[in-house]
């Protein structure tokens, strides 16, 4: 069986972004870019599917900027078999690149396509879910746990309020939550390895996919400032003030 | 124009942020419809039909819509989207699990977890948990939204809509539900709470965070945690306060040996009253906090829970 893992290059977890002055976005000029984690948490799953003869073939994605080969680098170094990168410059929204991984999912015919449920940039939670509908396939968000069996997959959640299991019918698309697993360190052998393995580039027309965005960002802004407030001496300070002042109890 | 309201509930209630989409919905303008996709729903369409604002709830019914599966939910909704300006959902599990299914299929820009409604067309919504708040306009046909609920406040009951019966759509056979586990406990739902109590990786133990029981019990709060808590294995997952885990504006937020990483500020910081306790005084968490007190957590947790 093989599976998929799309994997997204962003600005780095511990990276706190400024707005840009003129309000066109934000700057990620010289900023660390590292692999979404929960597209790490995907390619750790996939990796164990294959160590654990449930998978026979990982192959990892990325749409977007020629510098993407680093991250499927990464995906390499973390297991995955061999990468295919979509180069392009062009912003990409969450409906173009499900648009774009439906045709290389149509291509590579895999059972499973393991994807991060939300990416830490632009926060949209969208693409595995438009492109399980695209393809018609069933899907599972938020994953804390996968069993696959004879051409199903059962799924553990994370739904408000607790856990909640269901079974798809394969193929089909799983979104990763932070529970699903912890990826694993990339030792240096693995990322020497990682260099040789096959890497694939295509651009979106070669898939034949309009990736034009949908969305006009009109401006990015700072949101209001929250300032601090003060520090009290003591518990019988803290009690007075929420009672006498904030009035909150 | 005329915007359609995915019902957020359980078959038996109607979840409280549904009555935050409405008021979404209400700053948009035109109609508002409700529609609850369920199984023995019609207790949820009553209650839906007393929203403010509301002018009718249309009510879909059949075993396959019970457990909410996405797919299934999708083509309910898919059935009647054509009549509508704006399909809203709740920024919740279930509407973050089934509302980009109906984007995708309708080939619209799906806009996630509004915070505000400038037009519309015009939204604003966070990105880099929090860090810079996007103004996005769409040119589709049909908007498909999801709402952060802390965004906007809760529509007013007191309506009197018409239910309507809808023809419910087959499954789509794909997924099937198994079960389900849901924490029971006495205290509030963490996104609706007024007060909610957060521990961090200061509590040290799972056992530790024990101490933080009677604090919320005081308090009649919802207990959280931050991101960092949660993957030591010190707190349930669903009690998850950050970025990726739940975002809530209770009136009073009680961080308790929380560091205040921005993924977790992203969660908490549009709270109305911040406490923070902390034995570090650099800690970021007491940039937002209006009280904050620096003390060691094991002796000042029973001391405010005595002084209460």
């Amino acid at each position: 069986m093989k599976v998929l893992v799309p994997v997204k290059r962003v600005v780095d977890y511990n990276v706190k972004v400024r707005v840009k002055s003129d309000q066109s976005g934000v700057d990620i000029a010289n900023v660390k870019m590292s692999m979404n984690p929960f597209d790490e948490i995907a390619v750790e799953e996939a990796t164990r599917l294959k160590e654990g003869g449930k998978a026979t073939e990982v192959v990892a994605i990325s749409c977007g900027v020629a510098q993407c080969q680093e991250t499927l680098r990464t995906a390499m170094a973390i297991g995955a078999d061999r990468g295919i990168l979509v180069q392009t410059d062009v912003e990409l929204q969450p409906l173009a690149v499900a648009k774009l991984l439906k045709v290389v999912a149509e291509k590579e015919q895999p059972q499973l396509m393991i994807l991060g449920k939300q990416a830490i940039d632009d926060d949209a939670n969208q693409t595995g879910q438009m492109l399980a509908a695209l393809l018609g396939w069933s899907q599972a968000t938020f994953a804390s746990k996968i069993e696959l069996g004879d051409g199903v997959a059962r799924v553990t959640r994370e739904v408000d309020g607790g856990l909640e299991t269901i079974e798809l019918k394969l193929p089909a698309i799983v979104t990763t939550d932070l529970r699903l697993n912890e990826p694993r360190y990339v030792t240096l052998p693995n990322i020497m390895k990682a260099k040789k393995k096959q890497l694939d580039t295509f651009t979106p027309a070669d898939l034949g996919v309009d990736v034009a965005p949908r969305l006009k960002t009109l401006k990015v802004s700072e949101p209001p400032a929250r300032s601090a407030g003060i520090k009290v001496a003591d518990v019988a300070a803290l009690v007075d003030k929420l009672k006498n002042e904030a009035k909150v109890i | 124009m005329s915007v359609l309201v995915i019902a957020e509930h359980d078959n038996v209630q109607l979840k409280g942020a549904t009555l935050n989409v409405v008021t979404a919905a209400s700053k948009i303008g035109g109609d508002i419809h409700v529609l609850v996709a369920g199984a023995n729903a019609s207790a949820v369409a009553a209650e839906a039909a007393k929203i403010s604002g509301v002018s009718k709830v249309l009510l879909a019914e059949s075993s396959d819509l019970a457990d909410g599966l996405a797919e299934n939910v999708a083509e309910q909704v898919l059935a009647l989207a054509s009549g509508y300006s704006h399909i809203l959902f709740a920024a919740t599990a279930s509407g973050k699990n089934v509302s980009p299914r109906v984007a995708a299929r309708l080939d619209v820009a799906q806009i996630s977890e509004i915070q505000a409604v400038d037009s519309a067309d015009t939204f604003q919504r966070p990105i880099y948990a929090g860090n810079a708040i996007a103004t996005v306009q769409s040119s589709d046909p049909i908007k498909v939204i999801t709402v952060r609920t802390t965004g906007f406040d809760a529509a007013a009951t007191g309506g009197s809509a018409a239910v309507e019966t809808v023809a419910a759509v087959s499954s789509a056979g794909l997924s099937t539900f198994i079960g389900r586990e849901v924490a029971k406990s006495d205290r509030p739902e963490l996104a609706g709470a007024r007060v909610v109590v957060s521990g961090g990786r200061g509590m040290g133990s799972a056992e530790n965070f024990k101490i933080l029981d009677p604090l919320a019990d005081k308090f009649g709060a919802a207990l959280g945690a931050s991101r960092a808590a949660v993957d030591a294995g010190y707190a349930p997952n669903d009690w998850q306060v950050g970025q990726t885990g739940k975002i809530v504006a209770p009136q009073l937020y009680v961080a308790i040996g929380i560091s205040g990483a921005i993924q977790h500020l992203a969660g908490m910081k549009d709270s109305k009253v911040i406490v923070a306790v902390n034995k570090d005084a650099e800690a970021p968490i007491f940039g937002v906090a209006d009280y904050g007190l620096v003390a060691d957590l094991f002796t000042a947790v029973p001391e405010i829970v005595s002084a209460l």
